[in-house]
């Protein structure tokens, strides 16, 4: 009985609601059948080439034949248990500030993070502790994607909370920086900044200095994700209340330590939602460096389907790339959803 | 027997989650009778009101209104609205609007009155309840015994035969009870049909037929107001009397 | 204010500030000199000569009349042209479409509010790029050739040469008949709320006799391509289809917290008072929920805009692409080209900004 009343509440209250009903269901399995019908049931999974695939459903062999190409670029096969360990480091890393126990001592797992993200590059570039190098050129895929989107916003960050507080501040000539810059790196597209990284950066030093082309993404990322994080950040600043500044200045704390030890451990967990956001929002971006010439997880699949022996599998490419940004996106949005409602470093 | 109660609430139960807010009610209200409820916070009172007028759906039983049986169907449910009237705690009046504006809006729009009869009846209504020139103010700009009494004649454009109250004067400032009480027991007077939550016994003493306390879900004690306050037949009313008359008295 | 209790007196606030900006005219100083060094040294010019020189190149798409023979600066509008024409053309689609789901979501019906949902969290967690390449390459191209379009009618054709719409000359007739059904009978009938039904039925019997004055020319089918009619190359139709589906979802987020924004004591009240759903929401919640929407819509508007720079990726001929892209491999002059590229953008930022706090101070609640 309590199955037929809510079917009657939701679906069929009314003439109106139960037209919408019908019509939205029937063009759900009108469109669903044949989705479903393509991607799994006359799909061809398992194989080495193109003639293995069926021809009639999805062919799946595409991304099993090339998978350790898109999760790795051109990183040499032997070496890629580094990328695998500097991935587990830095992502084990994030995780760990977020997980009550060990949150409680934010000092600890702050340092953390930069500590990983530093093993992180050496174990992916080498050169050092009998690592044979790999040069920034070879890594590409998902390896490539993470470097980005990890190492844009670990760099981002200081500098994001640098402008936000530069911006609150009274003193006139340091906030009109910090409002140009901001506004700046706002209103102009990611791609123009790419190109700017990529084309001007190496007419601003010195000549004969080259700069490793990831390195100059990197930059061009870091400073536009830092504008938006000096935003998000300032809305958290706003969010401590007056009198917590009050209070640390009637017990003679200056303006330094009333920043660190009182206004930003309160201010960063108003700031959760607008920081996931931006790191979700950076993590789609990375896609652009394909167009100056650097193969994320896009723009390897990408090229990959220019191969003559896998033509016409367009679909199958951006359907497999769609559902890995999907599940991810998905997960990061979802993880965050959480933390934001059951607080962070004790502190609900 | 001809049906003459104007509400007739029959074994109705309604569940919050595992919360059993509301646990067997049986109330019957005449046409032209004044019913107070009263009770502890988290009783019920509240939610039996809304669920008067479909704000809130039962889980079991039936609730019957001027004789039209609440279902759960849009135009069964607009019927119901259309004659009965509701005024909230929060007053809930529509800050983008002029009063008159407010006022008008549903017998225009619902009521399928004409602008000029609605206008005219507008005014009218105001003046009942004794703010006419205030008419083209925006709700920000009056107090909040103003903005009550503003929802009171905005309930009343639509000409209900019955009225709801839900804590009409909890969110008022102790000043402004007076003159939002004074009206409702003006319309008290004129003999509509009034359902009145409320903490102000004052009230329920001025103008109540019976007055009705629920607790946990269940109504415990209805008596006419003299036998309510002077002479309670329930424990559980002689409890919460003395537990509110106290609070009154150590006021003083 | 983050200075507050401690007053910013004496010498040390006048030394850090002095400091600030010494260092950073030093960066500047020293970016500057290198990029002139630097520039010498491979023999490319400076300054803005480069406008009034021949483009040397084609471009697919243009508004107004362009060829290889006119100067970069020309070439500079066109792309600044197609640029505003997808934007303002994504944000309209993005706008209706947007809202429609955000209400959607809020239904009472399951299935309509749970697809909704879905349209929602699929769209926003896929990279506007990929979405961009699935349109082009995997739909639009992959579409049959003219000889086998899909038509609707006899007058709409898609296929991998984009979409073929009929084209319609217009004359004196057709404006004279516009302006008076916008001038004289729609903009005071919304100024005076005269929302009755025979205003607007003189409204759409005006804007229709308009349409009726203009020329229909309907694209035939001749040999291997079709002649007639107003062609949107498939690179338009990829790229604006895209970025409208994309923003739209982000749209109908803030149109969904922008009516659950509205305190439910509203919608209890507007129901107590027996008023239809329609009416609910028309005459008490959205009037309201505008508010709250207005600030991040603009948002989502600019970042539409800025977005539509991925033409580049697809080779439409929008600004980055036209300028910063095959100009520039032309002239050289990286540092005049993408600065300009950038004031743009930097332009429409502002401006909407600007427009926008305006729209925030003119619709203020009055009275609080």
């Amino acid at each position: 009985m309590q199955a037929a009343r809510w079917l009657r509440r939701n679906l069929f209250s009314s003439w109106g609601n139960t037209a919408i009903t019908v019509t939205l269901g029937a063009i759900v399995v009108f469109a669903a059948l044949p989705v479903l019908d393509w991607a799994f049931l006359n799909a061809t999974w398992s194989g080495t080439r193109r003639a293995d695939c069926s021809g009639e459903g999805a062919c799946w062999v595409f991304v099993s034949s090339r998978l350790d190409q898109f999760l790795f670029g051109f990183y040499p096969e032997e070496e890629r248990w580094r990328v695998v360990l500097a991935a587990a480091l830095n992502i084990g890393a994030i995780v760990l500030l977020f997980v009550p126990p060990m949150s409680r001592r934010a000092g600890m797992a702050l340092a953390g993070v930069p500590l990983a993200i530093l093993a992180g590059w050496v174990l992916l570039h080498g050169g050092v502790f009998g690592l044979p190098l790999v040069e920034t050129r070879q890594w590409g895929g998902m390896t490539l994607t993470l470097v980005i989107t990890i190492g844009g916003l670990f760099a981002a960050f200081p500098l994001g909370v640098l402008l936000a507080l530069g911006r609150r501040t009274s003193l006139p000539a340091i906030r009109a920086i910090c409002i140009v810059f901001i506004e700046f790196w706002r209103g102009v597209p990611l791609i123009t900044v790419l190109f700017m990284a990529s084309v001007m950066l190496p007419l601003f030093l010195p000549e004969g200095a080259s700069v490793d082309k990831l390195l100059r993404a990197l930059i061009g990322v870091a400073l536009f994700a830092a504008a938006y994080l000096a935003e998000v950040i300032r809305g958290g600043l706003q969010a401590v209340p007056r009198g917590q500044y009050e209070a640390a200045a009637a017990l003679g704390l200056g303006y330094g330590r009333t920043m660190l030890h009182v206004v930003l451990p309160q201010a960063l967990r108003h700031v959760i939602p607008g920081l996931a956001n931006t790191a979700i929002a950076l993590f789609k971006d990375t896609t652009l460096v394909l167009v100056i010439g650097l193969f994320d997880f896009l723009g390897i699949i990408q090229a990959a389907l220019t191969d003559t022996e896998w033509l016409g599998l367009a679909l199958e490419g951006y359907v497999f790339a769609a559902a890995v940004y999907w599940v991810l996106c998905f997960a990061m949005s979802r993880a965050s959803r959480r933390v934001e409602n059951q607080g962070v470093g004790g502190v609900a | 027997m001809t049906e003459t109660a104007a509400v007739r609430v029959s074994g109705v139960h309604k569940w919050f989650g595992k919360l059993h807010v509301l646990d067997g009610i049986d109330l019957s209200v005449a046409e032209g009778e004044r019913v107070v409820l009263c009770g502890p916070s988290g009783s019920g009172k509240s939610t039996l009101v809304r669920c008067i007028n479909g704000l809130e759906a039962i889980d079991r039983g039936d609730i019957v209104v001027g004789g039209v049986a609440l279902k759960e169907d849009r135009a069964t449910l607009e019927q119901i609205r259309r004659s009965v009237g509701m005024v909230f705690q929060q007053f809930n009046l529509f800050p983008h609007m002029t009063v008159m504006e407010n006022l008008c809006l549903a017998p225009i729009r619902a009521g399928g009155v004409s602008a000029a009869e609605a206008g005219e009846k507008a005014r009218n209504y105001l003046e009942r309840v004794h703010i006419p020139e205030q008419a083209d103010k925006y709700p920000a700009q009056l107090s909040g015994g103003q903005q009550q009494r503003v929802a009171i004649a905005r309930a009343l454009c639509m000409e209900p035969r019955i009225m709801l109250f839900d804590e009409p004067t909890s969110a008022l400032d102790p000043e402004m009870i007076k003159e939002v009480l004074d009206v409702i027991v003006e319309l008290a007077e004129e003999g509509k049909t009034m359902i009145c939550v409320t903490h102000e016994m004052g009230l329920a003493r001025a103008m109540a037929d019976r007055v009705v306390l629920l607790d946990e879900g269940r109504i415990v004690d209805a008596a006419p107001p003299e036998k309510f306050f002077t002479a309670p037949e329930s424990e559980r009313t002689r409890q919460f009397l003395s537990r509110i008359l106290h609070h009154r008295e150590s006021d003083d | 204010m983050s200075h507050g209790p401690w007053r910013a007196t004496g010498l040390r606030p006048v030394l850090w500030q002095v400091v600030a900006v010494v260092a950073v005219g030093a960066v500047c100083v020293f970016a500057v000199s290198n990029t002139l060094d630097n520039l010498a040294d491979r023999g490319i010019a400076s300054g803005f000569g480069f406008m009034s020189s021949t483009a040397g190149f084609g471009i697919g798409t243009s508004l107004i009349a362009y060829d290889e023979s006119s100067t970069m600066a020309r070439a500079f509008f066109v792309g600044l042209l197609n640029t505003l024409l997808v934007s303002v053309l994504g944000i309209l689609i993005a706008t209706v479409v947007g809202t429609a789901v955000g209400i959607a979501r809020l239904s009472s019906n399951w299935l309509l509010a749970r697809i909704a949902e879905l349209y929602v969290e699929v769209l926003r967690n896929i990279p506007l790029l990929l979405q961009i390449f699935f349109w082009y390459f995997a739909v639009l191209r992959t579409l049959p050739s003219p000889r086998g379009s899909h038509a609707i009618g006899d007058i709409v054709f898609l296929n991998n040469r984009g979409l073929y719409l009929p084209g319609m000359e217009v004359g004196a007739w057709f404006w004279a008949l516009l302006c008076v059904g916008v001038l004289l009978v729609g903009v005071p009938a919304c100024r005076r709320k005269l929302g009755t039904a025979p205003v607007w039925f003189l409204f759409a019997a005006l804007v229709a006799a308009a349409l009726a004055t203009a020329e229909w020319t309907a694209p035939v089918l001749q040999g291997f391509n079709f002649r007639g009619g107003i062609v949107l190359s498939p690179e338009f139709v990829a790229l604006t289809v895209a970025l409208s589906t994309y923003t739209a979802a982000f749209v109908a987020e803030v149109v969904r917290a922008g009516i659950q924004a509205v305190p439910r004591g509203q919608v209890e009240a507007a129901r107590a008072l027996g008023l239809r759903p329609g009416d609910v929401m028309r005459k008490v919640v959205l009037p309201q929920a505008l508010r709250v929407i207005v600030p991040p819509l603009t948002n989502q508007y600019l970042n539409l805009t800025k977005n539509s720079s991925l033409a580049a990726a697809i080779a439409y001929p929008d600004l980055v692409s036209v300028f910063a892209g095959t100009a520039l491999s032309i002239t050289g002059q990286a540092v005049e080209m993408i600065a300009l590229v950038m004031a743009v953008y930097l332009v429409i930022s502002l401006s909407i900004a600007l427009g926008m706090n305006l729209y925030n101070r003119a619709i203020a609640l009055r009275g609080t």
